[in-house]
């Protein structure tokens, strides 16, 4: 049976149970609803809640318990001998599930009869043919063990599901009658219900924060497994960045330094665009422009952020890009000769920038707003004039929060890569000057998992020390940008 | 009601420092004065009272043209100071305010040093010509302010972590700082306790020697305590304006006098 199947037919018996547990509740109490401790709706809702929780509950368990053991029960059949010369029993493992499902498959679309499916094959090579045909994924002729073992686990899985399904049916029902037997006037349903919320938030809160644990211990781990194979002492202070791509040498040279460098330069000249364009347009949103004007100036402003960063990039690679060599170039309207390609940190950085710009107003715009009305009052009052008055008293009493938004922006650069493959190149490099072409870490860890990449090897292991760089790295920054504002918030209030 | 007796009720000048012919306040579309004639005499302080929402503190604000920063805000009708018209089209709201110091119900230091927040007024108005100056106009300000000897050794510190009632304090320093000629308070001793509600007070009569002092407050015993005018509010019009001896013992209007006597309110 299907797992959808049993799903349905769980909440089936949760729907009725909600019925059936309301009527029940409402009758006890005379079909006078102030009778009740609860509302109506409350003691369906405890009958519901009784069924989904345990019977999702042992499906989950279940599924993830199954396949564990059953392939230690399989493992079992399959005898040494069966394990090739420089294999091992996980390679082996994994051909027994392959041709499990491929039989399963196979059946299902009706080219190898159930009984065919089930017992030993007399012909090996037919039977690898007849998977073949069904389009199942089988390399070679299988061997008498993995397929005996390929159909044990097919009984075991179809046992363990049929079980699963009765287990899963039993407990709902046996939550049905636990539910309504509880269904009576004074059975403090709401407070049943009131704890169910309380799961529920607190499950959806622990999915993400287990969530972000996973990914970090697993950049965790293999960071240090490329430690393992590359020397940490490269990694941090070698000045080359030089994946060699045959991989098998060991002569890559695989340096941070320049991919940081770039980082930084690149992020620096997008700051230097969005800070102070992004805080004046802020300035004007809040303090001078017009109830009409902010409604409809604030959200144009948003759409900026809205634009997806690949288009950005595009904007980079042919319109920008163009534009300042046509102006710095080779023959360009300052006659100098400074940058040779589009591709460049100005052009990603200046680019960057724009993308930024709404990160900052946005937020600077909404700082500045909660700068309280009596400050303005008080500078007015003194006969100071609006620009007076934002210069010497709402900036410095925002200015905390300017500057989270600015860490926020920048963590935010720091972690752009669209942008900069498309607008900086991938050369890395350590210069200083703006229009040349440089990269940056995010745009390394691309091109280090793009194409076929063994996973086991330093070059393309380096994506996780690198990516655990960036986030210690955007880590650091948001850390610094809520105590910034943490601190200096409560001072103005 | 014996406080009132405490103040001398003798008025040094009879010259008139600020003159309110037919005033209309409208916000949006609610009426919120309605035609006010008022003569304020200069060295005086002038008590405005009334229940809330009655329009004193809207009048107040149409002093020193305050109700401009509100959009929704229109003023018709005449507001001279000496003789001036401070709506007139030539008249700089921003060097009015100058003229026309104001402070607020709670008490608004600037997020800066108590130094700076004295020295703000004079140097966006470039009162001081150096620093020696304008270390003697804040302290000049914080005595007259009553507050100097409670903060000249931390004049660095920051004036947002001083106590309430030496926050208003200085706020009064700091709108004495740019000599105004009036100076307009708005409820100053709402969040106050009683003792820096003394303070404030004892404060205010000592400024009345130098500046025409125009005070908004709910306390009538305020008003009888620190005014020689009174002027009675009520519903967007000016009801009853008097010496505030006759004001709170005899009062013409008996709108006045269920509000006194606390039958309105």
């Amino acid at each position: 049976m299907p797992l959808a199947w049993l799903v349905i037919i769980v909440l089936a018996i949760a729907t009725a149970g909600y019925v059936v547990g309301r009527s029940r509740a409402l009758s006890a109490a005379g079909g006078n609803a102030r009778g009740l401790h609860s509302l109506p709706v409350y003691y369906g809702a405890n009958v519901a809640l009784k069924i989904i929780v345990p019977a999702f509950g042992i499906m989950i368990l279940w599924l993830l318990a199954q396949p564990w053991v059953i392939e230690r029960s399989v493992a079992t059949i399959i005898p040494d001998s069966a394990v090739a010369e420089g294999s091992n029993r996980g390679l082996v493992m994994a051909e027994v599930r392959r041709t499990a499902s491929g039989i399963v498959n196979a059946v299902a679309s009706g080219e190898m009869s159930r009984d065919v499916a089930e017992e030993q094959p007399g012909d090996l090579e037919e039977f690898t043919q007849r998977l073949k045909d069904a389009g199942q994924v089988v390399t070679s002729t299988l061997s008498a063990p993995v397929v005996a073992a390929a159909q044990r686990y097919n009984v075991l899985s179809a046992t363990g599901a049929l079980y699963m399904a009765g287990l899963v049916v039993l407990a709902s029902l046996a939550g049905l009658v636990f539910g309504i037997s509880e269904s009576r006037p004074d059975f403090r349903a709401r407070n049943v219900v009131e704890q169910g919320v309380r799961a529920l938030l607190i499950g959806a809160a622990s999915i993400a924060i287990l969530t972000t644990l996973g990914i970090v211990l697993s950049l965790v781990f293999n960071t240090i497994e490329f430690f393992r194979l590359y020397p940490a002492s490269h990694y941090f202070f070698s000045l080359e960045w030089a994946p060699s791509f045959s991989g098998r040498g060991g002569s890559s040279e695989l340096g941070v330094l320049p991919l940081l460098w770039g980082t930084f330069y690149i992020s620096i000249v997008a700051l230097i665009v969005a800070v102070p364009i992004g805080l004046f347009a802020a300035i004007y949103l809040s303090e001078y422009a017009s109830h009409r004007t902010r409604a409809f100036a604030k959200p144009l402003l948003e759409v900026l952020a809205g634009i997806p960063t690949i288009v950005y990039g595009l904007f980079a690679l042919l319109t920008v890009g163009p534009l300042l060599v046509s102006v710095f170039g080779d023959g360009g309207l300052l006659g100098v000769d400074w940058q040779g390609g589009g591709r460049a940190v100005i052009t990603a950085g200046g680019v960057m920038g724009i993308m930024l710009i709404p990160f900052v107003s946005s937020l600077s715009d909404d700082i500045i707003n909660a700068v309280p009305q009596a400050m303005r009052d008080g500078s007015y009052g003194l006969g100071a004039t609006k620009s007076e008055t934002i210069r010497q008293v709402v900036l410095p009493a925002a200015l905390p929060g300017i500057v989270g938004a600015v860490l926020l922006a920048a963590s935010r650069a720091i972690g752009e890569t669209m942008i900069v493959v498309l607008g900086a190149g991938a050369a890395a490099r350590l210069s200083l000057n703006p229009f040349e072409a440089m990269t940056t870490v995010t745009a390394k860890i691309v091109s280090q998992l793009t194409g076929d990449s063994d996973f086991a090897s330093p070059e393309a292991l380096v994506a996780f020390a690198l990516g655990m760089t960036l986030f210690i790295l955007t880590l650091g920054l948001n850390v610094v940008a809520l105590y910034i504002v943490r601190t200096y918030r409560e001072q103005y209030d | 009601m014996n406080d009132m007796r405490q103040v001398e009720r003798t008025v040094d000048t009879g010259q008139h420092k600020i003159t309110a012919k037919n005033v209309q306040v409208h916000y949006g579309d609610t009426h919120a004065i309605k035609d006010v004639n008022v003569n304020i005499e200069d060295k005086t302080v002038t008590a405005f009272i009334g229940p809330s929402g009655c329009g004193k503190s809207t009048f107040l604000r149409c002093i020193n043209r305050m109700n401009d920063t509100i959009d929704i805000c229109r003023v018709t009708g005449d507001i001279l100071i000496d003789g001036e018209d401070i709506y007139d089209k030539k008249v700089d709201p921003v060097q009015l305010r100058a003229k026309v110091g104001m402070v607020f119900q709670k008490p608004n230091p600037f997020p800066k040093s108590i130094y700076d927040n004295i020295a703000y007024g004079p140097r966006i108005h470039g009162l001081a010509r150096n620093k020696a100056e304008l270390d003697e106009i804040v302290e000049k300000s914080l005595r007259r302010g009553a507050i100097w000897d409670e903060v000249k050794d931390r004049l660095h510190a920051p004036g947002t972590g001083l106590s309430g009632g030496q926050q208003q304090r200085l706020c009064i320093a700091r709108a004495v700082a740019t000599e105004p000629e009036v100076l307009l308070m708005d409820e100053p001793c709402s969040a106050l306790d009683p003792i820096a509600t003394a303070q404030v007070e004892e404060l205010i009569d000592e400024l009345r020697r130098n500046y025409s002092v125009v005070i908004v407050t709910h306390s009538m015993q305020q008003a009888a305590r620190v005014s020689q005018k009174t002027a009675f509010f009520h519903l967007g019009n000016l009801v009853e304006y008097g010496e505030t001896g006759q004001i709170f013992t005899n009062p013409n209007d008996p709108r006045t006098e269920s509000y006194i006597t606390g039958r309105i309110g």
